[in-house]
């Protein structure tokens, strides 16, 4: 179960910024990092997971990760301007990782890669559970790790049996 | 002479895809909340008027161009699982269609079953599991014969779905219960392809010998 416990394990330690240079840079500018987001039918699911996996990856800089959460008018479902919108404002560059929820925000993401010109170029839908992917996402990415190590621990979420 | 469509007649199609969704919305999102989360028409509904509009505001010039245009419109628009389904279904029938300006009827077949093939990529499903698959891989059949049979066909394969148990979708949560009501994608799908066949009448009374 190592495998398993590396995002609870990374997230308690705020002392591991091994790649931190100490110069106070804006821990939302993870310059060169993977980009994160969160897309969740739910604005208030999107935000809050947002924030749980910013809080538990500690400190030094992190990775940037935006919520694209329910509708513009702030219903429930998917809006793939607002997928766009985020996917932009986090692209370093170093490709952006996007976890989803469920249905639509699934079949809309595939969509967009599939056909479209609205996401970034090196943009993946990451095959991961949505609470546990976030921090192990976020964690690796802030740690410097490219989008194939990203995608692969976020995934490995998987594997963390919870009895 | 091959009759052939230009970029109007897909306008003009999905102008009447949008008139049937509006007064079929409630109908679908009946159906929807049976076995769904009752959103489909309404969704709908916002979709195609949204594609109406941007069609008549920036009418492009290719029958492809115009499928494209309204598939990027669904994705966009809708909110539910049904706008990547159907945007996929449009922007990628638009995208196999290319720069044509006119298409035959067997050619728009062809296209579509391109786009079906797409839909049934995205989504997963295969014929039989109760989703809009069942409708459109049989109008895509009957539009290499006809637009008449196309419509039948399509309607034919919405009915079908009520004795299944939906295996995709939020619908294939409920297992067992899910069996004994149409699928309201699939009902959706049927009304892409009566208002073609409706269009495509039209047509041909209006421009007989013209083509």
């Amino acid at each position: 179960m190592s495998a398993g416990s590396g995002p609870g394990a990374g997230a308690v330690r705020p002392g591991a910024t091994g790649s931190g240079s100490g110069s106070g840079a804006d821990s939302e500018s993870g310059s060169g990092s993977v980009g994160i987001v969160l897309v969740s039918h739910s604005a208030a699911v999107a935000t809050a997971v947002a924030g749980l996996a910013r809080g538990l990856a500690g400190g030094g800089d992190l990775a940037p990760i935006l919520p694209a959460g329910g509708t513009p008018d702030g219903g429930l479902g998917t809006s793939s301007e607002l997928i766009s919108e985020a996917a932009k404002a986090v692209d370093r560059g170093a490709g952006v990782a996007i976890l989803v929820d469920l249905g639509s925000a699934v079949l809309t993401v595939k969509a967009l890669l599939a056909e479209g010109d609205e996401l970034p170029e090196a943009s993946r839908l990451v095959d991961a559970p949505f609470v546990e992917g976030a921090v192990a996402a976020l964690v690796t990415a802030s740690a410097g790790g490219d989008l194939d190590a990203v995608a692969a621990a976020a995934s490995e979420a998987y594997a963390y049996r919870k009895e | 002479m091959t009759q052939t469509f230009d970029a109007d007649f897909l306008v003009r199609w999905l102008a009447a895809v949008a008139e049937a969704v509006d007064r079929e919305a409630d109908r679908l999102t009946e159906l929807d909340s049976a076995i769904g989360d009752a959103d489909h028409g309404a969704n709908l509904r916002r979709g195609f008027a949204a594609v109406t509009e941007t069609l008549a505001k920036d009418p492009p010039a290719t029958p492809g161009a115009v499928l494209t245009a309204a598939g990027r419109q669904l994705i966009s628009t809708v909110g539910g699982a049904s706008g990547p389904l159907y945007g996929t279904l449009l922007r990628r029938t638009g995208k196999t269609l290319g720069d044509d300006e006119r298409v035959t009827r067997e050619r728009l077949a062809e296209a579509l079953g391109s786009g079906v093939a797409a839909v049934s990529q995205l989504g997963g499903a295969q014929v039989g599991d109760k989703t809009m698959i069942d409708a459109l891989v049989p109008a895509v059949e009957g539009l290499r014969g006809s637009f008449g049979a196309a419509r039948a066909a399509a309607e034919e394969g919405a009915l079908a779905t009520v004795p299944l148990r939906a295996r995709k979708g939020r619908a294939s949560y409920l297992g067992e219960r899910s069996v004994g009501h149409q699928d309201p994608g699939a009902t959706s799908s049927a009304l892409l392809f009566a208002a073609l066949d409706e269009i495509a009448r039209t047509e041909t009374s209006g421009t007989e010998g013209a083509s």
